[in-house]
């Protein structure tokens, strides 16, 4: 067989395949980390249930490995004793999980009202472009940065408004942007 | 003096203060004087969970996060020992703040966190609460940061933990983080979230105060709502009803003034101000121009014209009667530089982007409206568009679905399209392709598959 309509959609995209329960999958087992454990077991005495453990379990599981896998679920799942079909519906209801791998600086633009306003639809335009032309989530070849759009940050008053991994930055203008990105690094 | 006199910064007094996190500097400025009081006297008897419950109905708070609903009276809500048996009482207190406009809960998490912990600390007393969650959003990691320090702080004072300070009282605080979800801050979906589960708002009744986390009582209140219970207990029930505009309005208020003003920021000033007075504290309208419309209290509220927010009352009441949403008072400005439909669909993508998905009229409806927007702005919308947008919004709302978060999706649509009709009618005259679907659609199609593809979202 040739020619790609049979590919996945994900190997299209340079990502790697998708497994069960839909997530893409890292390619082998994981198993959490000591430290990761004892913060683990830290969270469980906070909770009268296990499952209620299961958003900052799936945090700990993005500070590991950088994004939830199908292995990244189902260690989850089996340290939680859920299912990991219901992980994996919790992790696709939640806009923070990365579902694939992400760049070393991943920048978020706000373009919910007050930021649009504001220009911040020609702040995303433009960094897509001076990144080298990306798209929505897609991640440069250099592995450097992945650009989303996000909804309302919560600083407005900053407009426009971005986030590049934990930190956050005020008014980012076309004006400002180069000086922005460079000093990402 | 009026109640609308300006006084001197009460929620936001210790801003900008060096280190205005740290508990040194909190407890210098008379910080945990009400908690230390409180527990010293339930010893004694002297402070009892009812007497404070009572101080708070008598001080008229209303809920900050929303709904405008007074705090005292949902707290008599929760069952009594008797009728709850041996099911814990919960607080949980809402730091999900994501609506676009809203970020005044972001300052005090990130000024003065110890504010808010006490504020839990008062009502958990109140409620009868052993154990209290702030869910605070995903995006918000040093506030979270923050909020874990000021914890570890409080327990090492022994302000928090087993028989604090010898009273018999225990208390622990944690902090949950959520993973970037808009409805999570309605709080049955708060709560599904916090059980480890997607964040589906519930169907009420039963009501979260009688059967909520865990199937326990428990009392949602918002970050602001809990640090004015600290200065009820500081200053007094009669000291918060004299700040305000009457009764049913009281206390003092943060404001969130963003889009086109000189100074986008948050404003303290007593609940029920006048407009113009808010106008001027965020330095007017940016540029000197003229003013388009407000939308007065987060995305979800309808817009006002310039000339319907004249005068208005910055309040419950007041926006109420001008027939919009005091909401949680983050107001946008818009100066007469706004393209009207533009910013209808922006609002409309944010709705469309967080629909939980639960109850069709939503899940559908959602996107329907922002591709027909979306149509509109692009040039090929349709005469007929604007009365069809108008019935799909009417068929989304009025109690057809789960939450309100549908009717929040449709306010700015409606007002939009009633209050600045011409607009949208110019965008559709100049339209490319009149009278027949086209495939404008394909950018929006276009975006989700983008995000599908790179594993994103969706
Ligand atoms: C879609 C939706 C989103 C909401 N988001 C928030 C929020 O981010 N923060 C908040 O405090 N309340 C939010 N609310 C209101 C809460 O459901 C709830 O009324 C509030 O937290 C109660 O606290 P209060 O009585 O102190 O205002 C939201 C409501 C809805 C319907
Ligand atoms: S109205 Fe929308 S957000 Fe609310 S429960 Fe229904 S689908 Fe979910
Ligand atoms: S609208 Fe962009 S941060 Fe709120």
């Amino acid at each position: 067989m040739s020619g790609g309509a049979n590919v996945p959609v994900a190997e299209q995209a340079g990502l790697p395949r998708t497994g069960e329960h839909g997530a893409l999958s890292c390619g082998k087992a994981l198993s959490f980390s000591k430290e990761a454990r004892a913060e683990l077991d830290r969270l469980l005495t906070r909770y009268p249930t296990k499952q209620a453990a299961l958003l900052p379990t799936l945090w700990l599981a993005q500070k590991e490995w950088g994004w939830i896998s199908r292995e990244a679920v189902d260690a989850v799942a089996s340290l939680l004793g859920l299912a990991p079909a219901f992980v994996w519906g919790v992790v696709t209801f939640y806009t923070m999980y990365n579902r694939a791998p992400v760049g070393k600086h991943l920048i978020q633009v706000c373009t919910s009202i007050s930021c649009h306003l504001n220009g911040a639809e020609e702040v995303f335009h433009e960094c897509k472009k001076r990144l080298g032309g990306l798209k929505t989530g897609e991640t440069s070849k250099d592995g450097k940065y992945t650009v989303i759009e996000v909804e309302c940050l919560a600083q407005c008053d900053k407009a426009p408004a971005v986030m590049v991994n934990d930190d956050d930055y005020a008014v980012i203008t076309k004006d400002n942007l180069d000086a922005f990105l460079k000093g990402l690094g | 003096m009026s109640g609308l006199d300006t006084i001197p910064p009460v929620l936001l007094a210790r801003l900008g203060k060096p280190d205005s996190r740290a508990i040194d500097g909190y407890v210098a400025d008379g910080g945990y004087a009400s908690w230390k009081n409180v527990l010293a006297g339930a010893k004694s008897g002297e402070w009892t969970p009812a007497k404070l419950t009572d101080m708070v109905k008598a001080s008229g708070l209303r809920g900050r996060g929303g709904a405008g609903f007074p705090c005292g009276l949902k707290w008599t809500f929760v069952p009594t020992k008797e009728k709850r048996g041996e099911k814990p009482v919960y607080l949980l207190c809402n730091a999900d703040e994501s609506e676009p406009g809203t970020f005044k809960d972001r300052l005090l998490i990130e000024q003065d966190p110890h504010q808010i912990l006490e504020g839990m600390m008062l009502a958990s007393f109140a409620l009868d609460v052993k154990h209290a969650y702030i869910y605070i959003r995903g995006e918000m990691v040093h506030g979270a940061e923050y909020l874990n320090a000021a914890i570890a702080e409080a327990h090492a004072k022994g302000f928090l933990g087993t028989d604090i300070l010898g009273s018999g009282v225990d208390l622990t605080i944690t902090v949950h983080r959520g993973a970037g979800a808009y409805i999570c801050g309605e709080e049955t979906a708060l709560i599904e979230s916090l059980e480890g589960k997607r964040g589906h708002p519930r169907i009420k009744p039963p009501f979260p105060a009688v059967s909520g986390v865990w199937g326990c009582p428990t009392v949602v209140n918002n970050v602001e709502t809990l640090c004015c219970v600290k200065h009820i207990v500081d200053r007094g029930a009669d000291w918060f009803k004299g700040v305000g505009r009457n009764e049913k309005n009281t206390g003092p208020k943060l404001y969130a003034v963003s889009g086109h003003v000189e100074k986008p920021g948050v404003y303290e000033a007593p609940i029920g101000i006048p407009w113009e007075q808010l106008l001027a504290m965020a330095g007017g309208v940016r540029g000197g121009r003229k003013l388009k419309a407000v939308i007065p209290g987060g995305s979800s509220a309808p817009m006002l014209t310039a000339a319907e927010i004249a005068g208005i009352p910055m309040d419950f009441d007041g926006i109420a009667a001008a027939k919009s949403m005091f909401g949680s008072a983050a107001i946008i400005v818009m100066d007469e530089t706004t393209d009207i439909p533009k910013a209808v669909t922006n609002i409309a993508k944010f709705y469309a982007h967080e629909s939980c998905g639960q109850c069709t009229p939503c899940r559908e409806g959602t996107p329907w409206l922002l591709k027909m927007l979306r149509r509109i702005v692009n040039g090929e919308g349709k005469k007929t568009d604007l009365d069809l947008l108008l019935q799909i919004s009417n068929q989304m709302g009025n109690g057809m679905t789960i939450c309100v978060f549908a009717d929040a999706a449709i306010a700015p649509v409606i007002s939009g399209i009633t209050k600045f009709r011409g607009e949208f009618e110019a965008y559709i005259e100049k339209s490319t392709k009149p009278g027949f679907e086209t495939a404008a659609s394909s950018d929006i199609t276009a975006a989700i598959a983008d995000r599908t593809a790179a594993g994103m979202h969706s």
